[in-house]
């Protein structure tokens, strides 16, 4: 059994419980020690990715109790796809935070820690308590998180997210309740193949839990029109934290796609989220670029851009099929990178902007403007989706996705014209932020752009890479979404010789 | 026995929701408090209605309560602990700052 599965979810955990005890160590070394324990992930992340590209899906049965019997980590392409990604992200995040953001606030490196055990376990787990389990995890972690720097903003913020949080684990466990109740195994190979030949009087039952996972996915998701939530909370948090947030709303993507591919994959009930899922999405879309249209600050149009990431990550999803879903799966790590990013550029603006922070009027001219705003402008290109950067690839793939569905024209209409009006809307902000600004009376004083910008240039790049690796890239989605499509791959894996 | 004890977890979750969408702080956390324990014995109740049987291996018996509730709800009950400690903290703190205890941190 390889303890390679296990390695992404040990690292922070311990690294997180490491931090705990060593929190009267000088900043410095904890700084180090946070560094490197997210360059360990990295590497163990690419390396399961590799591992499991090359090879078949790797389980590991926690204490050796076989599945379905024990609780199983299962590494297929997704999840270690997903874990790369956090990974990643993790690290640029962090490298922002080491610039002083982490000591506004207690604690700051073992919640980053414990925040990614929970992420990391999200992805890899084969078991759907354990997967509720992980989600309290992260979702404890990002409470600390979200209020770390303090202030009566965030507490109004976190109040709300935490009881709205709250209100979701309840749904999730009477979901997983009657999971149990009705077919008696927790284990999501088993629960797929049970689901799969279900009795009618099964199936009804079978689809109210799967109907109240959905709805606990898509609050996670931040899916219209459980999205509301999500603009006070992110533009709320502290940028580093802001940046690590965006990959939360892809957890609950994650488990819409868990669910619809895997558990409710084959059997009557695989038309569950059919007629939601895709009309839902559009709609969020559509609310999120009308949120963007009418922010009147920057961190908080950054915020209703994620909501518009989730709604088109969610529309690729909707399409289904291979096409759909390497689609979404190529675009996932694109909208993740360049959100981040854009929460980070923005934290750079708004501490050069004084007392006018984020908020969109006009301020003395910046003396770092060229090089903030040349950023700007290639963040705004990349989130928009213009060519030639990887948003447009993501969008292109995700609209050839679409011709051969039903809801062509929708999809057509709703993503095309969202694109069009975040351009303006950003290209408002943008002018307001850069152009319309009085000359400086005295020149500001650069406060050390450059290391304060190589994270957000670092998940640029990142983009940029998946711009130029585009054919590779979308390769491996089509590698991934192919496994997906075949769950028999999946149950056969965890169900059938488990733990070898 | 099982009609009794479905009604009882409906009129808690009931309760719990309607506490849950008042306007101030307390009503709320008592109410997430209340779907926590409407929650814990669905789980508990999803393992079927036993009384007496043991949920280990004896040989003296066929008839056994299922153990996995009882270890799924012993987690959830922790966890849901857990986060009503944090929230109560939680909702103290927002009243310091924000002056009073309106969940959205305006008085009427």
């Amino acid at each position: 059994m390889s303890h390679l599965v296990i390695a992404p979810i040990l690292l922070p955990l311990l690294a997180g419980i490491l931090l705990l005890l060593l929190r009267s160590l000088d900043i410095r070394w904890r700084r180090a020690l946070g560094l490197a324990a997210m360059l360990a992930q990295v590497a163990v992340a690419i390396t399961l990715l590799q591992t499991v590209l090359d090879g078949p899906l790797l389980v590991y049965a926690l204490g050796n109790w076989q599945a379905p019997y024990g609780i199983v980590l299962v590494a297929d392409p997704l999840a270690a796809w997903m874990v790369l990604i956090t990974a990643l992200l993790g690290l640029f995040a962090l490298l922002y935070a080491l610039r002083g953001a982490d000591q506004a606030g207690r604690h700051f490196h073992v919640l980053f820690q414990l925040q990614l055990f929970g992420l990391q376990g999200a992805f890899l787990t084969g078991d759907l308590f354990n997967l509720f389990v992980f989600f309290e995890i992260l979702l404890l972690a990002s409470y600390g998180l979200l209020l770390h720097g303090s202030g009566p903003q965030r507490s109004r913020a976190g109040l709300h997210f935490v009881v709205i949080n709250l209100a979701g684990s309840t749904l999730f466990l009477f979901a997983v309740g009657t999971l149990y109740g009705t077919f008696g195994t927790l284990n999501m190979a088993d629960l797929a193949v049970h689901i799969g030949q279900a009795s009618p009087q099964q199936l009804g039952l079978a689809r109210l839990a799967g109907l109240l996972l959905f709805g606990v996915f898509a609050l996670k998701a931040a899916l219209v029109p459980l999205h509301l939530w999500l603009p006070a909370a992110y533009s709320a948090a502290t940028a580093p934290v802001a940046a690590l947030f965006v990959i939360m709303t892809k957890v609950g993507a994650y488990g819409i796609l868990r669910l619809d591919v895997l558990l409710f994959g084959a059997g009557e009930a695989s038309d569950l989220l059919d007629a939601w899922l895709l009309p839902l999405a559009l709609l969020t879309l559509a609310l999120g670029t009308l949120g963007v249209m009418a922010s009147t600050g920057l961190r908080r149009q950054v915020a209703w851009l994620v909501v518009i990431s989730v709604g088109t990550l969610l529309t690729a999803f909707a399409l289904g099929g291979v096409n759909g879903i390497a689609a979404g799966l190529y675009y996932l790590p694109h909208t993740t990178f360049a959100g981040a990013a854009f929460f980070l550029l923005a934290d750079s603006l708004s501490v050069r902007r004084g007392e006018h922070d984020d908020h969109f009027v006009p301020h003395a001219a910046l003396a770092d403007r060229r090089l903030l705003g040349g950023l700007f402008f290639l963040v705004a290109i990349l989130v928009a989706g213009l060519p030639p950067l990887s948003g447009f690839i993501g969008k292109f793939l995700i609209l050839r996705a679409a011709l051969g569905s039903g809801a062509i024209a929708w999809v057509l209409a709703v993503v095309l014209a969202g694109g069009l009006l975040t351009i303006i809307a950003l290209a408002r902000s943008g002018s307001v932020i850069f152009y319309r600004s009085h000359p400086a009376e005295h020149a500001t004083p650069t406060l050390q752009l450059w290391p304060e910008l190589v994270p957000a240039s670092g998940l640029l790049l990142l983009c940029l890479g998946l711009m130029i690796a585009a054919g590779p890239v979308d390769a491996v989605t089509r590698f991934i979404a192919g496994q997906l499509m075949q769950p028999e791959i999946y149950i056969q894996a965890v169900l059938g010789g488990a733990g070898s | 026995m099982e009609a009794l004890l479905s009604l009882l977890i409906g009129v808690i979750t009931a309760c719990g929701v309607y506490l849950m969408l008042r306007g101030r702080t307390f009503p709320v956390v008592l109410g997430l408090t209340l779907l926590s324990y409407a929650v814990n014995v669905f789980l508990f109740a999803m393992g079927r209605l036993t009384i007496g049987q043991p949920p280990v291996i004896d040989a003296a018996t066929s008839q056994y309560a299922d153990p996995l509730p009882q270890a799924l709800v012993l987690t959830a009950i922790v966890i849901s602990f857990g986060m009503t400690a944090f929230v109560i903290v939680l909702a103290l703190k927002a009243r310091a700052e924000l002056g009073n205890d309106h969940v959205d941190g305006e008085g009427e």
